[in-house]
């Protein structure tokens, strides 16, 4: 990737965690620590890997996403609006009563949303049977999906694991945002779903590994993706729950919780300042 | 009624070859049953669209969710209890939720399992299936009915849950008869006594209709194949030109026709309504016919229910 389209990046993403916390702010509850760890992934894929158009967002042929994981929703939302596909007014509206955005995804009322989750373990298995459905009637598209490192404590996961080996679905990228928390703690901890690349090597994919904050190693990793060898494709990033923030950086306990509005104004100031580094460069 | 006995399973399974002949979208999912629910037959006809998802039912509606958004239209197969009950959640959530266009083919529905015994046996998924927003609920009582109702599942465009059964039924419908999604079906007229039965009791209420006239106590039978969206007309009619209202169902008292019905009545008609269903109780082994008479669920029962309360 060129230093121009990684700049690029690295600027949409600071504007994503700025839509991201402000959402959560304004809607006094939400997932932030999730969304702040997925959203360099998220940036690369919608403004850079996906085949994509927020004005044909039913496209057939179009490349797909499932947040599997979905209490992060809020960064897919903040995505999809800077990248077009609604107001970006919307994002204040967050969770709140006869809003557009729920507190999970909603493929019926939301543009641009792939699958309706927010069900830990479930999202993996319609991405399947999405990858499935382009393989069957021929169609070139990509299906993407991104799962937590805790959400794969799910056996559906793994059910579903099996089901894209078996099918030889080299069409279907899952994402494994390791940033090694979940509500109750630390993963390794509350239970263990280590090693995970090796776990998925047993079920048959090709696995990769990321570092999810820095956009040359998403980007070699996802182009490792286009080869297609008959196996499904899993990148393993470790990646900072949190990331942005500082008081919210490896913190449980921003898993689920908003902040007040000091906290709103100080993480506001940290990502205004990385958004002017940026700028002078 | 003809003497000839099919179990509703093997229409499934036929129809499901003969639509699949006449709708390229069709897809069909299994879950290791393929011999026992008879999408065999169809894999057997298009092995290129049959998916065998291996022991693993959730996964299997999930997949079935996520094939249905890029245009096909899934028929997912498993027996009652693990496709509406352990996979309840993955239906409501991936499937129900986003009112996606996924067929549920449950056969092994209720006490006609048989031997297997009360695991296997599901007297609660009209109930589950009912409580989700959005989704249609159908329950054939014979042959000629189940393989109309698998053709006008995968024409109306939404969640379906279609429940057939493993147990040989007479079959109670002429081929002339024309399956109509949410209209339920007067098979015999009466002013005195309603029978509102749904799937294999359909066939029992007739026998006792047949009985209860020769005591001289007129005898209408409705047949309500669709227990959501339910026929709020045909019941409403009967609970106000009749005396009273007898459900039969093979499945719980909780949940199913029973409360279906009563849910109509009690809003729009009051009137005393009674149960024969399956008590509030779990099954147990035997061969089908006769668990149909150690759980009540036969024509004596009915006709017992009808004296008692008349």
């Amino acid at each position: 990737m060129d230093a121009k389209m990684k700049l690029a990046l690295e600027k949409v993403a600071v504007e994503v965690r700025k839509d991201i916390v402000t959402a959560v702010h304004s809607a006094k509850s939400g997932h932030p620590g999730g969304s702040l760890s997925l959203t360099d992934t998220l940036t690369y894929l919608y403004f850079y890997k996906m085949n994509v158009d927020p004005k044909n967002p039913q496209d057939p042929d179009r490349d797909r996403f499932v947040l599997s994981k979905g209490h992060t929703a809020p960064a897919l939302y903040s995505v999809l609006a800077e990248k077009g596909y609604f107001d970006k007014a919307e994002l204040l509206k967050l969770r709140k009563t006869g809003a557009m955005l729920q507190g999970h995804p909603d493929m019926k009322h939301i543009p641009g949303v792939d699958m309706t989750t927010g069900s830990l373990g479930q999202g993996i298995s319609t991405a399947v049977g999405m990858a499935l459905g382009g393989k069957i009637s021929g169609k070139g598209f990509t299906v993407y999906a991104a799962l937590g490192d805790g959400e794969i404590q799910e056996g559906q996961v793994w059910e579903a694991a099996m089901a894209a080996a078996h099918y030889k679905l080299d069409n279907l990228v899952a994402v494994i945002d390791n940033n090694g928390l979940q509500i109750d703690g630390n993963i390794a901890d509350v239970m263990s779903p280590y090693p995970i690349t090796d776990k998925f090597a047993a079920f048959g994919w090709n696995v990769v590994t990321a570092d999810a904050h820095d956009f040359d190693s998403i980007h070699a990793a996802f182009e490792k993706t286009n080869e297609k060898n008959g196996k499904p494709w899993v990148i393993v990033q470790k990646s900072v729950k949190g990331k942005g923030v500082s008081f919210m950086e490896d913190k449980a306990s921003w898993h689920g919780s908003a902040p007040n509005d000091e906290q709103y104004a100080q993480a506001m100031e940290e990502l205004n300042a990385i958004a002017k580094e940026l700028e002078a460069k | 009624m003809s003497d000839v006995k099919i179990a509703t399973r093997e229409s499934y399974g036929n129809a499901l070859a003969e639509l699949g002949k006449v709708n390229p979208d069709v897809v069909v999912f299994d879950a290791d049953l393929a011999g026992a629910t008879k999408t065999g037959v169809f894999k057997k006809a298009f092995p290129e669209r049959h998916f065998d998802c291996g022991i693993a039912e959730s996964n299997m509606v999930g997949l079935a969710a996520g094939i249905a958004t890029t245009g096909k239209i899934p028929f997912v197969s498993s027996f009652a209890m693990f496709v509406a009950g352990r996979a309840f959640e993955q239906v409501r959530n991936s499937v129900g939720y986003p009112h996606l266009n996924v067929k549920i083919g449950a056969t092994h529905a209720g006490i006609s399992v048989g031997e297997d015994g009360a695991t296997h046996q599901c007297n609660e998924d009209i109930a589950l299936m009912r409580s989700i927003p959005g989704m249609v609920v159908i329950n054939p009582c014979d042959d000629i009915e189940a393989k109309q109702a698998v053709f006008a599942a995968a024409e109306y465009v939404g969640p379906v849950y279609l429940r057939f059964g493993r147990l040989a039924v007479p079959v109670v419908n002429g081929e002339d008869y024309k399956f109509e999604l949410g209209k339920g079906v007067t098979l015999k007229e009466g002013n005195k006594v309603t029978l509102i039965a749904t799937g294999l009791m359909v066939a029992r209420a007739l026998d006792a209709a047949k009985e209860l006239e020769e005591k001289g106590i007129s005898t209408r039978v409705i047949n309500i194949h669709t227990i959501k969206p339910i026929d709020k007309d045909i019941i409403i009619k009967a609970a106000k030109e009749t005396d009273l209202i007898v459900t039969c169902e093979e499945h719980s008292v909780i949940g199913g026709l029973f409360s279906a019905v009563t849910e109509v009545t009690s809003l729009e008609a009051p009137c005393k309504v009674v149960p024969v269903a399956v008590m509030d109780t779990f099954g147990k082994s035997g061969p089908a016919a006769e668990l149909l008479e150690v759980f009540n669920l036969n024509k004596e029962t009915i006709i017992e229910k009808v004296l008692e309360n008349i």
